[in-house]
């Protein structure tokens, strides 16, 4: 399967990703195999995704109780991100709210 | 409202649970903590983390499932939903898409007179996103992502919605049964319970749908109706022109009242669902379906149904009475209290159940609405308020007098009994007093009860005026009408 460099650079936007002209082709390429590869799968006899997708030995998602644990102190959780503001992470300012 | 357009709109409510932990890590789902207190590594999304799914949120899933009459499904989904953004720490969001928790179920609301189903298109499981805060802070945003990871169900309804009144009493009936059923405590103020609206029109009489808009940002049910007029006119007035609707998401701006572009959907985002790899299917089982079905509280719409048969109060009365808990608590403790009261003075008690509920739904509830306080601290005890609403049954204040002595009582923070006495308030009905101030008006105004024998009508309004004025506003209204009228033979 060729993947065209119109489904790269849409791939490539949704990831957040700026790809120059020369990445482009050769993501088109790169990814294409991938997918070639994958496609391999097709060739077993599976049951449709959905509602089997993790079954089997794994059994259903365990389920557990509803009781708190203490969380992460906020100084040792602020400590991975690059930026932060007192108590906050800080991020480039976002000027469209909602989603 | 223009007339030629039918409003056709559906809604999602998204409704946090009352968990004491998150959907599915162990940190606190708690309101108002100071930023980035309740977070761990996996609410963070950090790498390698496994979430597990809390139990409790299920149960409440269920129960939501069975007092809107869904179907719980015994095997559902989770998947991820892909997006960017910074409240958002793994890059997607754990939701359920093709296999949700609950389907279908449907909630009758009050449509004009009569009664409307809307349908319930499916309820999911999926978790709350962090904060973003902007005010105040040049060139950047903050994140808190306290709420990350909270549990929320997500409740879509059917296009059946017709009318904006009709949108406002889905959610005022949905978010009642959300905390009757324990679900949710359904604090709009603080984001527990949040509503968008998808809004078409179309011509009246056809079918097809119009193109949809969706509204963002209404965080009250006024401002939910506000919206849903606003778009329809622009909506309408974008057809009437020729013009066509864009597919779009929009934002309400409660200052202004209008809504206006946020994005457009023409470039559809792609969240590339797929299902959640870390999470096997959730199973449930038909026992622990039946066990929560046996443990359901008694419904809103059954509470309505046995307050009318029993009571004989009128339904819609009946569900304002129960829309908040606090408040049925209210009217049920003024109501014994007005139930000894009708045995001390033997007269019936129905008398006095329909005066309190007509008093509580006008005067009581207005001053709870301006005043914004959903809690019933600092204003009469529910005995005052029998003992007012008695006064009138027994026919020793009038109505206006009591709706005076409940304003001042409000205001000045004082009892009845207190303000009757200082204000010398009372009614007076006997026959003798009245035809007193009749006899003494009649002669006073010769020339007003010559134009009514006359037949001049209108004149009558002013001799009962004239009657009201000269007792000082204690006259019985109703007898002074009838001994006047005696009293000019007409």
């Amino acid at each position: 399967m060729q993947l065209t460099r119109e489904q790269v650079t849409h791939v490539a936007r949704l990831a957040s990703l700026s790809l120059t002209p020369e990445e482009e082709v050769h993501f088109a390429g790169e990814l294409s195999h991938i997918l070639d590869y994958v496609e391999s799968l097709n060739r077993l006899k599976l049951p449709p995704p959905g509602l089997n997708v993790g079954d089997g030995e794994q059994g259903p998602t365990p389920l557990r109780d509803d009781t708190p644990r203490p969380s992460t102190p906020v100084d040792l959780a602020l400590t991975n991100a690059p930026d932060h503001s007192g108590q906050f992470f800080r991020v480039p300012r976002i000027l469209e709210e909602g989603r | 409202m223009s007339t030629d357009f039918e409003m056709v709109v559906g809604l999602e409510v998204h409704s946090q649970l009352l968990t004491r932990t998150k959907l599915f890590c162990r940190c606190e789902n708690r309101f108002g903590a100071l930023p980035n207190t309740l977070v761990c590594p996996v609410c963070l999304g950090h790498p390698g983390v496994l979430p597990v799914l809390n139990r409790e949120a299920v149960r409440l899933g269920i129960r939501l499932g069975l007092a809107l009459g869904c179907t719980v499904h015994a095997h559902s989904v989770f998947d991820r939903k892909h997006y960017f953004y910074p409240d958002l720490p793994k890059g997607y969001q754990i939701s359920q898409y093709t296999h949700p928790l609950l389907t279908g179920g449907v909630l009758t609301v009050r449509s004009g007179e009569g009664l409307r189903e809307i349908r319930l298109h499916r309820i999911h499981m999926e978790e709350d996103a962090g904060k973003n805060l902007h005010a105040g802070i040049r060139d950047a945003s903050h994140v808190d992502l306290n709420r990350a990871g909270v549990p929320l169900l997500e409740i879509v309804s059917e296009p059946d919605i017709r009318t904006p009144e009709e949108a406002v009493d889905y959610l005022k009936k949905l978010r009642q049964i959300l905390r009757a059923v324990g679900v949710s405590d359904g604090n709009m103020e603080e984001g527990s319970f949040r509503c968008d609206a998808n809004i078409s029109l179309r011509p009246n009489g056809t079918s097809a749908f119009g193109t949809k808009v969706e509204i963002k940002n209404m965080n009250s049910f006024r401002f939910v109706q506000k919206a849903l007029v606003y778009e329809y006119e622009r909506q309408a007035s974008l057809l009437q022109r020729g013009e066509r609707v864009v597919s779009e998401t929009r934002l309400f701006d409660s200052s202004t009242g209008k809504t206006s572009t946020m994005r457009s959907k023409e470039e559809a985002l792609d969240y590339r669902y797929f299902p959640e790899p870390d999470l096997p299917p959730l199973v449930i089982d038909s026992r622990w379906v039946q066990e929560e079905r046996d443990r359901l509280p008694e419904l809103p719409q059954e509470r309505v149904r046995k307050l009318s048969e029993e009571m004989g109060i009128r339904e819609p009365d009946a569900e304002v009475l129960l829309l908040e808990e606090d408040f049925f608590r209210y009217f049920e403790e003024a109501r014994q209290e007005l139930s000894a009261l009708a045995r001390a003075g033997s007269w019936p008690e129905a008398q006095g159940t329909s005066r309190l509920v007509s008093f509580l739904l006008s005067e009581v509830l207005r001053e709870w609405n301006r005043k914004g306080v959903p809690v019933l601290s600092g204003e009469l005890r529910p005995g005052e308020i029998a003992y007012l609403v008695a006064q009138v049954v027994e026919e020793r204040l009038s109505l206006n007098q009591a709706k005076e002595v409940y304003a001042l009582c409000v205001e000045e923070l004082r009892s009845p009994k207190t303000v009757i006495r200082e204000k010398n308030l009372s009614q007076e009905s006997g026959e003798e007093k009245l035809g007193e101030w009749i006899g003494e008006v009649l002669a006073e105004n010769p020339a007003e009860v010559q134009s009514y024998r006359e037949g001049k009508d209108r004149v009558f309004g002013f001799l009962v005026g004239q009657v009201m004025k000269k007792s000082a506003g204690k006259a019985h209204p109703q007898k002074a009408n009838r001994l006047l009228k005696d009293a000019l033979g007409r």
